[in-house]
């Protein structure tokens, strides 16, 4: 156990110390989320006042943090696939370690960016005059919930990296999942008001959960049916990933 | 204890149609250096990635130290350290941070790891540079650091696939000597090299490897000495009177000597093709002053380890890195 802590520790560092010296990729990361929080919700406030009856900003604040989420752990294998790509990852798996330490290290380290930017963007909509319902409970409360999707979605990225061969194949999938998941969920408007067929699909979406959970912290109160129905879809979900990814990364690390 | 580290039988290995390896089979033993020399696709990388239980084989074994790479692929990597050929440092990580994410992910202990980081940045010319990324290093100083490493933990089996490319002339000295260190410490160390005079200068032993099937394999001097083409060349002067009947008078002197295979007489040149030639070159040279053969010039030529592959696999060593191209 101590040697599988050590192991896990070296390379969770190394993670961070990558994201440390890569100031401006986290920037770049906030930057999408932060201009659609505050500069979109502001815009389209008197336009969405239908069906938010308030502060839009407010509305969108979970389908943000939530596509924040997702977005990061989605691309948090690639790193293991340059790993994989350049002889590191190669070198690595000849060492008498743990393959389990690698992909823990990986994903610890995915979901702490995760957790630093849901936070910052938190605090800047919370500077900017966004009221959250449930008040600072609530908004540790989301940031939770965030982390709870972002880690099936982590565990999807991983597989996709020992799978894929090349970083090109990674990227595409990337480009072709990341918009039709979060236009095929509640993050920007109600569920109600998406057509029928898309309304199907959003539902079979965890994105969808995680937000219509945040959304009723973030606008209502402490809603017990609606935050329990989350908390199951998004439990299953990540159980779902943990066994797929089990399996899959077992046959592939071997 | 088995005295033998690597025991590889008739291992197989192809890539759709290529055939990386075609059943190679060979052996270490504790404490040798032993190098695995061919050409550009020879399959050496590919025995090796099986060796370190990166890939598994079509057909045939790999064992270190009794375990097989494929039913206990633990056991043999906490057995080797391995370098890869090409380079595997992290750019954003500095030189001390490498070296210490590799004592962890080893488990070396920290008296340990302070000792032998400064050992292995002095001996690899990066001390000083330890606290700089390695985004900003040379080439070279990324293959030194590479290797710092993996000798880092001292395993009792170190895989080396092409240790000196990209190093200097100086620091591969050292690199060679340090092997030799480890070596000397009971260290085995399994090689590959593209390179004739690291394969004859450091290797205790060296498999020739061409196409997937190991050609020849021995010591590099029984190598070069099974080939029994060291020559030494006599040459008499045109311009003396008796020449030709010196030279053939030379020529049944020498065909008596032990330590002369064949002889061949080419208008006033003979080439005497000799076992030894330290030994041989003193007994031509007498049996010609006895003779008074009026010598012009006399030269001799050791065979390298190129004639030697050329002399069992049939082509040149440059032709073999064309085949593959
Ligand atoms: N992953 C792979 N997929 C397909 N073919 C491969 C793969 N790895 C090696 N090969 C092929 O197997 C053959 C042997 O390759 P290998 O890398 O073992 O050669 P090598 O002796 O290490 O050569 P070099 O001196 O260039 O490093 C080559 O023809 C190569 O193209
Ligand atoms: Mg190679």
């Amino acid at each position: 156990m101590g040697d599988f802590l050590r192991e896990t520790k070296a390379q969770l560092v190394r993670w961070l110390i990558h994201t440390r010296r890569e100031p401006f990729s986290m920037a770049f990361n906030l930057l999408n989320p932060v201009i659609l929080l505050i500069f979109m919700g502001g815009a389209f406030q008197s336009l969405a006042k239908d069906f938010t009856g308030g502060d839009y900003r407010a509305y969108l604040l979970p389908g943000v943090l939530a596509l924040t989420a997702f977005g990061n752990s989605m691309a948090g294998g690639i790193p293991l696939l340059f790993d994989k790509e350049n002889g590191f990852l190669l070198r690595l798996m000849s060492a008498p370690i743990s393959r389990a330490s690698i992909l823990l290290a990986r994903f610890l380290a995915v979901n702490l960016n995760t957790l630093l930017q849901c936070a910052l963007i938190l605090i800047l909509g919370l500077l900017f005059g966004i009221q959250i319902a449930t008040g600072l409970t609530g908004a540790v409360a989301l940031l939770f919930i965030s982390l709870l999707l972002g880690f099936g979605v982590t565990i999807v990225s991983l597989i996709l990296a020992f799978v894929l061969e090349n970083h090109g194949d990674f990227f595409a999938i990337l480009g072709i999942t990341a918009l039709p998941l979060t236009f095929l969920s509640s993050a920007f408007v109600p569920l109600e008001s998406l057509p029928g067929w898309m309304r199907l699909l959003a539902q079979v979406n965890p994105m969808t959960y995680a937000v219509d959970g945040m959304r009723t912290l973030a606008l209502v109160g402490w809603n017990g049916s609606v935050l329990a129905h989350m908390a199951i879809v998004l439990v299953i979900f990540d159980v779902a990933m943990f066994w797929v990814g089990n399996r899959v990364l077992r046959r592939h690390m071997a | 204890m088995d005295p033998v580290i690597v025991r590889v039988v008739s291992l197989k290995k192809s890539y759709g149609p290529v055939r990386a390896l075609d059943g190679i089979s060979f052996e270490v033993g504790r404490g040798r250096i032993f190098g695995l020399l061919g050409p550009n696709g020879a399959g050496k990388t590919t025995a090796v990635r099986i060796l370190t239980t990166l890939t598994r084989p079509d057909d045939g074994t790999a064992e270190i130290a009794g375990a097989d790479v494929l039913a206990n692929p633990a056991k043999v990597r906490s057995l080797i350290g391995y370098v890869p050929q090409e380079l595997t440092v992290d750019p954003y990580l500095t030189a001390a941070e490498h070296l210490r994410y590799y004592a962890d992910l080893y488990h070396l202990a920290g008296a340990a790891w302070e000792t032998r980081t400064r050992e292995l940045l002095a001996l690899l010319g990066l001390a000083g540079q330890e606290g700089r990324r390695v985004r900003h290093f040379s080439g070279g100083m990324k293959k030194k650091l590479d290797l710092a490493c993996g000798f880092l933990h001292r395993p009792p089996l170190m895989v080396l696939d092409e240790p000196s490319l990209g190093l200097d002339v100086q620091v591969r000295h050292d690199v060679w000597r340090y092997i030799e260190q480890l070596r000397d410490q009971g260290t085995t160390v399994f090689l590959c090299t593209n390179y004739m005079d690291e394969a004859e200068r450091l290797c205790d032993e060296v498999a020739i490897i061409d196409r997937g099937r190991i050609a020849a394999l021995g010591t590099p001097a029984a190598l070069r000495s099974n080939l029994k083409r060291d020559v030494i060349s006599v040459e008499v002067s045109a311009s003396h009177d008796h020449h030709a009947e010196k030279l053939a008078a030379l020529e049944r002197a020498v065909a008596g000597l032990d330590l002369v295979r064949e002889t061949m007489k080419d208008g006033t040149q003979l080439k005497i093709y000799v076992e030894q030639n330290e030994l041989a070159l003193p007994q031509i040279l007498s049996s010609a002053a006895a003779l008074s053969v009026p010598i012009h010039a006399i030269s001799y030529s050791r065979p390298g380890l190129d004639e030697v592959f050329l002399h069992y696999t049939g082509h040149s060593f440059a032709e073999g890195n064309e085949h593959h191209g």
